[in-house]
C-alpha cells in the first residue's frame, strides 16, 4: 500500500492525530472545570447540557436548521417570492396522475411490496440456513450483493431485463428465458407499465435480502436453545416451535428491521435513476425531488416533495421511537 | 467526526492565511494580458471516450504554448454539478455544454462574463455567421460562443441497399411518404428510430418532430412555439406532430421493433438494424454527428458507399434549406487569463480543425476548410451547411425552460408508446407552458 498520500497532507494528519483528541480532552477538562465552580446541587442538572452541547449544536446546524430552510424554500417561488402553498397545491392537485401522484403511487409499491419481500426472504433464508452444515458459504453468497454499490447493481439487472424484437436474439436473461423456455414473446420489463415497478423493486430486493437475513439470522442464533428444547419435549412440531417460540422472540428485530426497510423504501432513488430515470411511470419521490430540483430548476418544487416526504416519514420514526421505549421497558 | 472536520477546516484556513502572508509580495508574477504562462484552469464538460480524446487533441496545443494545466470534470449530469457549484459560489472556470439552456440560466443570473472585451468581436464577426453570435448574446451581452456544430435534419441510407432495391431518394415530403409506402408493398420496413437516453429519453424523436415542425409552419411559429407564445394544442403544432405519426405509421408500423423496441433502445444503436444482413429497415433520421457511432459499431463501414443522406423534405418549400442544429456552448465563469486566453483559442479556426479532422464535429468558424474533413460524407455536410442552408434554427428543444423540455421529451415517449392519446399529451404539454415561462 502507498502511504505516501499520508505524508503528503502533514497538516491534516496533525490534525487527526494530535488537536482533535487534544480539542476533546480540553473541553471534558474545561467543561467539567467550569461545572466544579457552580454550587453542588446544580452540578446534576448542568453537566449533561455540556456533555450533549456539542451533539445538540451539530444537529441543530445540519439537520434542524436545514429542514426549516426546506420548509420555507417549499413555499416560495423561483425568484424567492413568498407563494404560500401553490408548491404543494402543484405536487398534490391532479390526483390520480398529475403532480406527484405517480411517484406517490410508486412509493407505496415500494414500502409494501420491498418491506414484505425483503422481510420473508430474510426470515425464511435465516431459519432455514440455521439447520445446515454449510450455512456460512450460502450466507456469504446471499450477503453478496450488499457489497455493491447500488448504481452497479442497477446496471447488471438494466441488462438481465435487457430488451429485443422477437426476430432478434435475446441479449437479457429474462427474455432469454421468456422467449425460450416459455415460447413467449419478449417482455419490455422496464418500459411496460403493467411490471416495470415490479421489475424495479425485485432488483431492489435482490441487492438488501442479505442485509435483512444476516441481522434476523444473529437475532436467532441469540435463542436459548433450553426454551427450543423444552418446547420439543412438550411435543411441539417444528412449524408450532417457529410460530409459537422463534418468531415472537425474534419480534423485536423483525421491527427494527422492518422499519429500516421503510425508510429505505421511501427513500428509493437510485435503482429508478439509472435503470429508467423515472420514465414510464416509474417515478418515486427522490427522484422526483432530484428532477425537480436539478433539471427543471424548481428549488421550491423540490422542497415541497421532500416536505412530502418527510411527512410521510415522521409516523415511522414515532413508530420506532415507540418501540425502542416498550424494548427498554420490558428490561 | 464532523467535529474533525471542521477542526481540520478551522486549522487549514489558519494555515492557508499565513501561508498567503507570507507568500504575498513575491507571488505577484502580473502575466499580460496576451501571454500566459502556467496557472491552471477547471473545466467542467460531458465529454468522454472518443469525444473526450478529440477535446484533449484540441487542447493540447494550446497547453504546450501557455503551460497551463487543465483539470477536466466530466459529467453526464451537467445539469446537477454545475447547478450546485454555482449555487455554492464555487463555479469551474470555463464550462462546456452541449446545449446553451443551463448556461442560459446562468447568464439570466448574471453568473456569466461577458465576452465582448475578451474576444476581438470585429474578428469574430467576420469569422462567424451572425446567427451563432445572436444566440450567445443574451441581454446585450455576448455570454456564450460556440465552437462545433452539429446539423440536425439528415436522413441516414446505406446507397448500396436502396440501389439494389430501386428507392430513390426522395425530393419532396410527398416524394417521402410515397417511398415508405413502396418500401412497406415491398416488404421493407421505412425506419429505424431509438429514443431511450437514460434521463434524457425521448430527445432523439423530439429531434424528427421538431424538424418536422420547422419545415411545416416555418421559422416565425417554431420561435413562437419554443418563446412558450404557441399553444402546444394549436392547429400547426398539433399538425406537425400528426405528420410526425405519419411517418411512425399507424401503431408505429413503419418502424423497425414498434414502441417497445424504440423507447427501449439507446440512441446510440439505431444504426445497427439497417447495417444488419439483410438490413431490417431502409432509413433512419439522426443529426451529423451519428457517423462517429456508426463507424464505431461498424468499423468496415465506408462514407459514402455504404452510409450517405439526404436532408428531410419540408413540407411547405419555402421552408426548404432552413435546418435545426446545435453546438457546444463555451461560457466563462472566472474571469482569469487563462480563461481569457483558452475562450479566444476555442473560437479560432486553429483549435477547431483539430476536432474537425478527427470526425463527428462541423466546425463553427467558417475560416476552417471543407477539405479539413475527413470523408466525402462530412464534406458533403461542410458543403450543405455553407451552401444549401438558408437559414439554422438552434434545437427548440434546447431552448425551451428545462422542465418544458423534459415534459416534451416525455411526451414524445408516450406519443411514440400511443399515438391515439395526441390531444391529451398536447394538453398536458399545454399545462405545463402554462407555469415553466413564468420566472
Amino acid at each position: 500500500m502507498d502511504l505516501s498520500l499520508l505524508v503528503q497532507d502533514v497538516p491534516t494528519l496533525v490534525v487527526v492525530i494530535v488537536a482533535v483528541p487534544a480539542v476533546l480532552a480540553a473541553y471534558i477538562v474545561g467543561t467539567e472545570y467550569l461545572v466544579r465552580l457552580l454550587p453542588d446541587k446544580l452540578r446534576p442538572r448542568v453537566r449533561p447540557w455540556f456533555w450533549v452541547g456539542p451533539a445538540l449544536i451539530l444537529v441543530t446546524g445540519f439537520l434542524v436548521l436545514p429542514t426549516l430552510g426546506t420548509v420555507v424554500t417549499s413555499m416560495q417561488d423561483r425568484d424567492g417570492n413568498f407563494i404560500g402553498l401553490l408548491n404543494y397545491q402543484h405536487q398534490l392537485g391532479g390526483f390520480p396522475t398529475g403532480g406527484a401522484w405517480i411517484a406517490i403511487r410508486n412509493n407505496v409499491y415500494w414500502l409494501v411490496l420491498y418491506t414484505l419481500f425483503v422481510l420473508f426472504f430474510g426470515l425464511i433464508l435465516a431459519v432455514l440456513f440455521d439447520r445446515v452444515r454449510y450455512e456460512s458459504i450460502v450466507k456469504s453468497f446471499i450477503f453478496m450483493p450488499m457489497a455493491i454499490s447500488s448504481v452497479a447493481l442497477a446496471v447488471i439487472w438494466g441488462f438481465m431485463y435487457s430488451y429485443q424484437p422477437a426476430d432478434a436474439p435475446q441479449t437479457g436473461t429474462l427474455n432469454w428465458v421468456v422467449v425460450n423456455v416459455f415460447h413467449h414473446a419478449p417482455v419490455t420489463w422496464l418500459s411496460d407499465t403493467t411490471v416495470n415497478n415490479f421489475s424495479l423493486i425485485a432488483a431492489a430486493i435482490w441487492g438488501i435480502t442479505g442485509f435483512a437475513m444476516v441481522i434476523l439470522s444473529a437475532a436467532l442464533k441469540g435463542i436459548p436453545g433450553e426454551l427450543l428444547e423444552a418446547a420439543r419435549v412438550d411435543g411441539a412440531g417444528e412449524l408450532t416451535i417457529f410460530r409459537r417460540v422463534i418468531f415472537p422472540l425474534m419480534m423485536p428485530t423483525v421491527v427494527v428491521v422492518g422499519t429500516t426497510l421503510v425508510i429505505f423504501a421511501l427513500k428509493a432513488f437510485d435503482v429508478v435513476y439509472v435503470m429508467t430515470a423515472g420514465n414510464f411511470q416509474t417515478d418515486v419521490l427522490a427522484n422526483r425531488m432530484y428532477k425537480l430540483l436539478y433539471q427543471a430548476d424548481n428549488p421550491g418544487g423540490a422542497s415541497a416533495v421532500a416536505i412530502i416526504l418527510l411527512v410521510a416519514v415522521i409516523p415511522v420514526l414515532i413508530f420506532n421511537l415507540r418501540q425502542f421505549r416498550a424494548v427498554e421497558a420490558r428490561r | 467526526m464532523r467535529l474533525i472536520r471542521l477542526t481540520r477546516r478551522v486549522v487549514l484556513a489558519a494555515l492557508a492565511v499565513l501561508v498567503a502572508g507570507a507568500c504575498a509580495p513575491g507571488a505577484s508574477n502580473n502575466p499580460s494580458p496576451s501571454g500566459v504562462h502556467g496557472g491552471t484552469i477547471d473545466i467542467i464538460g460531458v465529454w468522454s471516450d472518443g469525444e473526450l480524446d478529440s477535446f484533449n487533441a484540441v487542447l493540447a496545443p494550446w497547453e504546450q504554448q501557455t503551460g497551463v494545466t487543465v483539470n477536466f470534470e466530466a459529467s453526464r449530469d451537467q445539469d446537477a454539478i454545475l447547478t450546485t457549484r454555482v449555487a455554492a459560489g464555487n463555479p469551474p472556470d470555463l464550462a462546456a455544454a452541449p446545449s446553451p439552456t443551463l448556461l442560459n440560466r446562468f447568464a439570466q443570473q448574471k453568473k456569466l462574463v461577458p465576452l465582448e472585451n475578451i474576444i476581438d468581436m470585429n474578428k469574430l464577426k467576420s469569422e462567424y455567421a451572425k446567427s451563432w453570435i445572436d444566440q450567445g448574446t443574451i441581454n446585450g451581452h455576448l455570454v456564450e460562443v460556440f465552437s462545433w456544430a452539429s446539423i440536425k435534419g439528415f436522413i441516414w441510407y446505406n446507397p448500396k441497399v436502396w440501389q439494389q432495391k430501386g428507392y430513390t431518394v426522395p425530393k419532396t415530403w410527398s416524394d417521402l411518404i410515397a417511398l415508405q409506402t413502396k418500401m412497406k408493398g415491398a416488404g421493407d420496413t421505412p425506419w429505424c428510430v431509438t429514443v431511450n437516453s437514460g434521463a434524457a429519453t425521448g430527445w432523439p424523436g423530439s429531434d424528427i418532430e421538431k424538424e418536422i415542425t420547422l419545415g411545416q409552419v416555418g421559422p416565425d411559429i417554431y420561435d413562437k412555439w419554443w418563446q412558450g407564445k404557441q399553444s402546444w394544442t394549436s392547429p400547426e403544432i398539433k399538425g406537425s406532430w400528426q405528420s410526425f405519426g405519419q411517418l411512425l405509421g399507424p401503431g408505429d408500423s413503419n418502424v423497425y421493433g414498434g414502441a417497445n423496441y424504440i423507447v427501449n433502445t439507446d440512441f446510440s444503436k439505431v444504426g445497427d438494424p439497417m447495417f444488419a444482413s439483410p438490413p431490417k429497415c431502409m432509413m433512419l433520421n439522426q443529426a451529423s454527428f451519428i457517423t462517429s457511432f456508426f463507424q464505431k459499431a461498424h468499423p468496415e463501414l465506408q462514407p459514402g458507399t455504404d452510409f450517405d443522406y439526404f436532408t428531410m423534405p419540408s413540407q411547405n418549400s419555402a421552408n426548404e434549406g432552413i435546418r435545426v442544429g446545435a453546438a457546444d456552448a463555451f461560457s466563462i465563469f472566472h474571469d482569469t487569463p487563462q480563461a481569457r486566453s483558452l475562450i479566444n483559442y476555442l473560437v479560432s479556426p486553429e483549435a477547431q480543425e483539430i476536432w474537425v479532422k478527427r470526425g463527428g464535429k462541423i466546425a463553427v468558424n467558417n475560416k476552417v476548410p471543407v477539405t479539413d474533413y475527413p470523408d466525402v460524407v462530412s464534406q458533403k455536410i461542410a458543403k450543405d451547411l455553407v451552401s444549401n442552408t438558408k437559414q439554422l434554427k438552434y434545437d427548440a428543444g434546447d431552448l425551451m425552460p428545462t422542465d418544458m423540455k423534459n415534459a416534451y421529451w416525455q411526451a414524445i415517449v408516450a406519443f411514440i408508446q400511443d399515438q391515439s392519446k395526441l390531444d391529451s399529451i398536447l394538453s398536458g404539454l399545454e399545462q405545463v407552458r402554462s407555469t415553466a415561462y413564468t420566472s
